[in-house]
């Protein structure tokens, strides 16, 4: 009967998954259980009391109101705020430089694929902390201490301790603009499909682009201009050390974004130019048959085939330029390491908390843009018929 | 570095995780593994430096040599592991090393909560500034909106945000990881100030291309007891490196340095205290489990309070450190230890 049961491969295999694991799960446990112990022994059970007390430290970028007399936990959330800045703006930036750069490594230009080619080459090649620490440098030592600053017309600064730029300060009656801004982005998903279906029917084909395109622009601006400009600038201004007021970017968070983006954005070019290349020339060549342009050749034919091959691999740069983001210590930008996983758990002691906090959060947000990117992925694919 | 300090905290956490923890009979375990496992900095000028043969030399350093010299009579029975501010608790609570001489603030939190046992004051430091001489600040309450550099992983931000708050003041914190990188940060202008430690402040002027340029403002704004410590549970062990510590004030004091010890222990003397540490009255190294002779061992080995600090920090090394605060009591110091008897 055992033989049997052994000889049959399927059942084998199911026999061989449990005790695989069953074995891990009893790994996991026994760590588990041991940590807790000992960390009992010691007269320290693991308890995550401390995130209700002040963190007693401040942070210089922080998105929400936050000070030293706030929460470990309120730290904790200004810390993933900041990582997610830095990781949904770097991700735009390797995007837009990844198509760019692959696309210009297929260019017949020499010159363009060359320059794409050695960009690439660059970029992937040195590890991405150097490329953090150079931008970092780069903007300290070169860019001029405040008081010297760079002035674009006294409305923007270029300072060694980040680029000052006037902030909005948005009154009441800015919901209308806001209301226009909606009503236009009906307007034009609407005028899309009716431009659409009228080229399905007639292939007459309407300026899409154009008409949607100053609709988006035009309504709210007239809606600002009707409500009486509803909106103030606030200036920075230079006060005893430093520029105050007004809205700063970090050099902290320009150097990481600048080395993320284009750390990551060399690994899409690549990703892009063998997705590109994996369309089979006669697709291209069908379409120019048809009487297709380049760009219009490029954009309805070989990129939605391409996409399909280079959305998986996509998902996995995404998730690395994220979990990547979390060098920023390197540089002191207070992301999730810097708060909950270092001066938190400096201060508190509580190492192993700490870390099971930043474990668990990098986990979830690996896994949102990982179910995020699977859905877009699955939207794009190829359609049984 | 970061890869590396992410590892060996990970390191850390794996050990808590994987092994049991032994408690009690510390001072057996080190006899038994014919060595002692110390603590220390990864790299602290003054404090924890390899010197020219490799060798881990500095005023941290010495204490564990003085243990390894109470423990085994020869200075050498020490093998080091450097720990960051993040893995040096855990290290020690695990077990990875028997005591911790790493430049360690002693706090109520430190003791009471993680439950560590501090053994005593080695060092009295307090948290300071520097500024560029040509900013014009003479005191830090004039550093109103001004941008901070901080070293961080120590309490140093926590007494920032307290100044600076208590005399509603704002800034930008600038928290940078390593000493040499806030430094660069410091130079370059990416701050105003620089804050640290008043020792890791003279340490950082003394290796500046101009240090008449940059001025270390009055105030001090912490009080940074620095000592060794070893966790909870084990007070005999305890007993050993507290007395350790204690044994080199009293040397200094009693005027007993690495030179004379040897010749001093020869012979009977009439302070019945130098007898009684030198081992040659009263039984008093075996209440602690060692030998009648460990002090001539300790002080032969690495010289008393007085010698350590010239040494490593004083005014004719690179730090050139005042004693200050850190004088002994007689000479209006703080530094004071209990008698031998």
């Amino acid at each position: 009967m055992m033989s049997n049961i052994w000889a049959d491969k399927k059942s084998r295999q199911t026999i061989i998954q449990i005790i695989v694991i069953v074995v891990v799960l009893s790994l996991i446990g026994f760590f588990v259980r041991n940590t807790l112990n000992n960390l009992e022994l010691l007269g320290r059970e693991a308890s995550y009391s401390f995130l209700f007390a002040p963190s007693n430290y401040d942070i210089n970028q922080h998105l929400i109101e936050y000070d030293s007399r706030s929460t470990h936990l309120r730290a904790t959330v200004v810390g993933i705020i900041n990582t997610g800045l830095v990781a949904f703006f770097g991700i735009m930036l390797a995007t837009f430089i990844g198509f760019v750069a692959g696309v210009s490594r297929l260019s017949s230009n020499f010159l363009v694929n060359r320059i794409a080619y050695v960009f690439v080459e660059f970029s992937r090649n040195v590890p991405i902390l150097l490329w953090i620490l150079l931008w970092h440098g780069l903007i300290v030592h070169n860019m001029p201490h405040p008081k010297q600053a760079i002035a674009a017309y006294d409305f923007a600064f270029l300072t060694n301790r980040g680029i000052y730029m006037p902030k909005p300060l948005l009154e009441p009656a800015f919901w209308g603009v806001v209301v226009a801004l909606l009503i236009a982005l009906a307007g034009a998903y609407i005028f899309y499909r009716f431009a659409r279906q009228k080229q399905e029917l007639t292939g007459e084909q309407y300026p899409v682009y154009w008409v949607n395109g100053s609709l988006l622009v035009a309504l709210p601006l007239l809606a600002f201009w009707l409500l009486g400009f509803p909106a103030e600038l606030e200036y920075p201004v230079f006060k005893g050390f430093n520029f105050k007021g007004g809205l700063v970017l970090s050099p902290e968070f320009i150097a990481l974004l600048i080395a993320l983006g284009v750390y990551t954005g060399a690994f899409i070019a690549e990703i892009v130019r063998a997705g590109i290349l994996a369309v089979s020339h006669g697709q291209t060549e069908a379409a120019f048959a048809l009487g297709l342009k380049a760009n219009l050749a490029m954009r309805l034919v070989i990129l939605p085939q391409a996409l399909r091959v280079i959305v998986p691999p996509m998902i996995s740069q995404y998730l690395n330029l994220t979990k990547n983001s979390s060098l920023a210590i390197a540089v002191g930008y207070m992301d999730i390491v810097a708060t909950i996983g270092g001066i938190s758990l400096n201060q508190t002691g509580r190492a192993l908390e700490c870390m099971s906090i930043v474990l668990a959060l990098y986990l979830c947000i690996s896994l949102s843009i990982s179910a995020f990117m699977n859905w877009y992925n699955k939207r794009i694919s190829l359609v049984d018929r | 570095m970061k890869l590396i300090k992410q590892l060996s905290l990970a390191l850390v956490l794996v050990g808590l995780a994987t092994t049991g923890i032994s408690q009690a009979g510390t001072l057996d375990d080190v006899r038994a593994k014919g060595h002692l496992q110390c603590g220390i900095n990864t790299g602290l000028a003054g404090f924890a430096f390899t010197d020219d043969a490799g060798n881990w030399k500095g005023f941290d350093v010495a204490l564990c040599e003085a243990v390894a010299a109470a423990v085994f009579g020869d200075a050498s029975m020490v093998k080091y592991t450097n720990l960051t501010g993040k893995t040096r608790f855990e290290a020690l609570k695990a077990g990875e090393v028997d005591m911790l001489s790493r430049n360690t603030t002693w706090t109520y939190s430190r003791d009471v909560d993680l439950k560590l046992t501090f053994l005593g004051v080695n060092y009295y430091d307090g948290q300071g500034f520097i500024v560029p001489a040509s900013l014009g600040v003479s005191s830090a309450t004039e550093l109103e909106g001004a941008s901070v550099c901080i070293q961080t992983g120590t309490t140093t931000e926590l007494n920032l945000a307290d100044f600076f708050r208590s005399n509603g003041m704002s800034y930008e914190p600038v928290p940078i990881e390593t000493n040499a990188e806030a430094r660069q940060n410091y130079l370059a202008g990416r701050c105003d100030v620089y804050t640290t430690d008043r020792s890791g402040l003279a340490a950082t002027r003394a290796s500046l291309d101009d240090p008449e340029a940059h001025v270390v403002l009055p105030e001090i704004i912490s009080k940074e007891p620095l000592g060794p410590l070893v966790r909870h549970g084990d007070d005999e062990w305890g007993d050993v490196v507290r007395w350790a510590l204690n044994v080199l004030i009293i040397a200094e004091e009693k005027g007993i340095t690495s030179e004379n010890v040897r010749a001093m222990a020869a012979e009977k003397q009439k302070d019945a205290e130098l007898n009684r540490m030198f081992g040659t009255e009263g039984e008093y190294g075996a209440m602690l489990g060692l030998s009648a002779d460990w002090v001539v061992n300790v002080i032969a080995a690495v010289g008393n309070y007085g010698e350590i600090f010239e040494k490593y920090l004083g005014v004719n090394t690179d730090i050139g450190l005042e004693r200050g605060v850190n004088a002994l009591w007689t000479d209006g110091g703080l530094i004071y230890a209990p008698p031998y008897r």
